[in-house]
């Protein structure tokens, strides 16, 4: 360990203050950083510190999106393979998900890393750890057959618009991993929608058709799949998001290390059941007779609520309002499924559309703490005239 | 005796920290050098009195108040002005004495002092140098004597790391103590508050003339304005002045003798330290006897004049803080650990987060140390703030406001309840390593300006 700790400091002379590449010193920090907990010590404030760190926070909320992923995976191989009724292995299927999905994720991280680390030199600040998260998430809310080149220019989109327009981390309004996928969306709607884009090869090889269940359903068509299949996610979909269980997983570790907010994962599936069990005594259609349950675990929800839906930055922050803001989620994403007859899927509208009104949210409940004080004041003043 | 309230709070945390001082007393080498910090006594600007050289009586003044000439700081010993210490811009950063060994003390005539009106008894206090003791919230300055306080605070139970036991050092000075109180009393029309830990009734039982209350619940139950939100809340334009438990009884002392008292009793504490015990010494005494005394554990430390979250740096060669019953020593931090972000790895390294396996050995004492554990990053986590902040006010949302410096909304959410020193606990479980207690003071220091 001190071999290479020599290494890199010697690595690192150049960067330093005063030498010739001291601009760039945010970049080879971010590498140094990433092997080593730096040896800086406290020079204000309190002397002691906790172990937490935003690297820390970030890589945890990466071990809790691993099941979904490996799962999401494993899952574009299977759905290629029942439809094209090859035989396989567990490994074929892995492999041929992996094919598709590595690649995503490399342009993806490849992309949204440089443009990170471009601001960092040019803002002068240190590299922070958030789009390591960003990065993933974007590949894993994508349809598997979208070309690469989306994929960088839609990661391109949110880091530059969504995140470092608005200051950089930190500071942007809207979930910038979910701003990717509004860009494809809109930009290029016939590799996002449809029933040839949920399954590897769809459009290529034919007698392949892939219809995700909201779709089928918004299209009025049988749905042919148990609520088990439902569950476990052997179902069409962006990659990572068909399986509800192994979300669940990813929830549970945010939910026990305190990284994610349980208060606005608990508020969103309270939501969308509420809004789910309404439309069911409605029932005027097929998606709205579709059982609130089954509503839970179809579609994107459960993946948004739990991964995009608690983005600190872009949720509310204050805790009253992260109650409210995870209710209200659930229940838009439920609305708009239902009424929006173009677009099956409403939990990516339905966050961005709440993302925007988070501010307003916390703006209500920390006013309620101005207006008390205020209250007491004028109280007081009113004693003392009196 | 009657308790008026219990405060029993939830949010905050207790740091279990190795080292906690041993309730005996070890005697100290007598201390030849003492020093007064003006940076001690936030928001006083010092106008010199003595020059370097001139030989001074313990209780006399050094220098005054620039902005109050009535408020005297004088000196705790008798003997020489060895030095002035200059920084930046010629700001006074230390003014030391050489103790000459004599006991020599300005005298106050203080036989009637019962008898003396409130303006009398403030000026008396004033001239003696006993003033300083008397703080005001909000902001955290030394109390304006032309104020009338809503209430005086006295808290003897603090609750930070490796707290000093009030119990255990007021034990042999509840008589001064209770002194210290009938003056307090005298200061104001209003009610005197005694804090005490939930073991209550202790030795401040006998303590009458107060409005008792008691205080449970993990850091930073101990702090004043959480108290006072709960029993006197701070409206505009509202004072409550507050006092330390053992300046209570400095100024009972003061007034049976009529000499200035600066006793000051300390816990040497923190994970550094061999055998933590408590010694007595004087206000602004050198540090070194200390180390002489005291076996420390590693080669490089860090001396703090408090506690590990609010406290002062600083160094062999310094001198103890005005106000602290505490000084901490701990080891530095300046070390690499190899892939340490990981979550559920270093779990010796102290955490409040469910990311370290160190929040399971609830009972055991941690080895800290200074490193930082991180960089600085952008503010991302939230929720953090509010779980180790018992008060009722939105600590990020007040950080904000005080970083944009928007007056206003600095008001609003609460700035005039607050101290630095409230923000210890999130300076250490802040994710993001941001400096609260840095962001607050600066804050107030632009209330001070700006409102005043």
């Amino acid at each position: 360990m001190n071999a290479l700790r020599k290494q890199l400091d010697a690595l690192k002379r150049p960067f330093g203050k005063g030498q010739k590449f001291e601009k760039f010193a945010p970049a080879i920090n971010a590498f140094d950083t990433f092997l080593f907990v730096p040896n800086h010590t406290t020079q204000k404030g309190a002397h002691i510190r906790d172990a937490i760190d935003l690297k820390r926070t970030m890589v945890t909320v990466i071990i809790a999106l691993l099941p979904a992923l490996i799962y999401g995976i494993y899952n574009t191989g299977y759905q290629y393979y029942i439809q094209t009724d090859a035989p396989f292995t567990f490994i074929d299927a892995f492999l041929h998900g992996a094919l598709k999905i590595v690649p995503m994720i490399i342009v993806s991280y490849v992309v949204g890393l440089s443009i990170e680390f471009g601001f960092a030199v040019y803002r002068g600040h240190e590299v922070n750890e958030g789009y390591l998260v960003t990065g993933l998430l974007i590949p894993m809310i994508m349809p598997v057959d979208i070309p690469l080149w989306m994929v960088g220019i839609s990661t391109a989109f949110a880091v530059l618009i969504a995140k470092e327009a608005f200051g950089g981390t930190g500071m942007n309004i809207l979930n910038p991993a979910l701003t990717a996928r509004a860009f494809a969306f809109f930009a290029y709607p016939t590799y996002m929608s449809g029933n040839k884009v949920w399954v590897s090869e769809a459009s290529t090889v034919d007698g392949i058709s892939g219809e995700t269940i909201l779709g089928s359903l918004a299209a009025g068509q049988e749905v042919n799949y148990s609520m088990m299949e439902m569950f476990q996610g052997a179902i069409p979909g962006s990659i990572a998001e068909t399986s509800t269980l192994w979300v669940a997983v990813g929830a549970l570790i945010l939910i026990l290390t305190g990284i994610g907010s349980w208060r606005i994962i608990t508020g969103g599936i309270l939501g969308a059941a509420f809004m789910g069990f309404l439309f069911n005594l409605w029932g005027a259609n097929a998606l709205m007779s579709f059982s609130w349950i089954n509503h839970l675990i179809v579609g994107g929800f459960a993946f948004g609520i739990v991964f995009m839906a608690t983005d600190p930055v872009s949720a509310a922050q204050t805790n009253k309002g992260k109650w409210i803001y995870g209710i209200l989620t659930g229940i838009f994403c439920i609305m708009i499924r239902v009424f929006n007859p173009a677009y099956p899927e409403g939990v990516m509208l339905a966050i961005l559309l709440m993302n925007v009104f988070a501010p307003t949210i916390d703006h209500y409940v920390v006013n309620a703490n101005i207006s008390k004080r205020k209250k007491r004041w004028s109280n007081a003043q009113e004693l003392k005239t009196a | 005796m009657e308790i008026i309230k219990k405060i029993q709070n939830r949010r905050g945390a207790q740091l279990h920290i190795k080292g906690s001082a041993e309730k005996v007393f070890t005697k100290l080498p007598t201390p030849t050098r003492y020093a007064l910090t003006p940076d001690d006594f936030f928001g006083t600007i010092p106008k010199l009195i003595k020059k370097e050289g001139e030989k001074i009586q313990a209780g006399a003044p050094l220098f005054h108040s620039k902005n109050n000439p009535q408020i005297q700081f004088v000196s705790p010993v008798s003997g020489t002005v060895e030095a002035i210490e200059r920084g930046a811009r010629r700001k006074i950063e230390k003014i030391i004495i050489k103790s000459d060994g004599s006991q020599e003390s300005v005298k106050h005539e203080v036989k009637n002092w019962s008898k003396l009106n409130r303006e009398e008894l403030k000026s008396l206090l004033m001239q003696s140098g006993n003033w300083p003791f008397f703080k005001q919230r909000p902001y955290g300055t030394i109390a304006n004597p032309e104020d009338s306080p809503k209430a005086i605070f006295v808290s003897t139970h603090s609750t930070c790391p490796l707290a000093p036991d009030f119990d255990f050092i007021l034990a042999n000075d509840i008589e001064a103590f209770r002194e210290g109180i009938s003056v307090l009393n005298k200061l104001s029309d209003q009610a005197v508050f005694l804090g005490s830990d939930a073991s209550f009734p202790g030795i401040f039982e006998q303590i009458k003339e107060v409005q008792h209350y008691t205080i449970s619940g993990p850091h930073p139950s101990g702090s004043l304005s959480l108290h006072i939100q709960e029993l006197a809340p701070l409206n505009m334009g509202d004072r409550v002045w507050v006092v330390q438990p053992e300046d209570v009884a400095n100024i009972g002392r003061f007034i049976t003798t009529g000499q200035f008292s600066a006793k000051r009793t300390l816990a040497i504490a923190g994970n550094s330290v061999e055998q933590p015990k408590y010694i007595t010494t004087k206000i602004g005494a050198e540090v070194s006897p200390i180390l002489k005394e005291f076996k420390l554990r590693f080669p490089q430390n860090r001396l703090i004049n408090g506690d590990v979250l609010t406290g002062t740096a600083t160094t062999a060669d310094g001198f103890i803080g005005y106000y602290n019953n505490q000084i901490t020593i701990i080891p530095e931090g300046n070390e690499y650990r190899m892939f340490g972000w990981l979550p559920f790895k270093d779990n010796h390294v102290l955490s409040l987060s469910n990311t370290s396996f160190s929040r399971l050995f609830k009972k055991k004492d941690f080895e800290v140390n200074t490193n930082l554990n991180g960089e600085e990053r952008a503010l991302v986590v939230t929720g953090e703030m509010e779980k180790v902040f018992p008060m009722d006010i939105y600590p990020m949302q007040l950080l904000k406001a005080c970083l944009v410096e928007d007056i206003e909304k600095m008001e609003a959410l609460g700035i005039y309840e607050v101290v630095p020193e409230d923000f210890g606990l999130i300076d250490y479980a802040n994710t993001s390593k941001i400096e609260a207690q840095e962001i607050i003071r600066e804050g107030i220091e632009l209330m001070i300006k700006e409102v005043g």
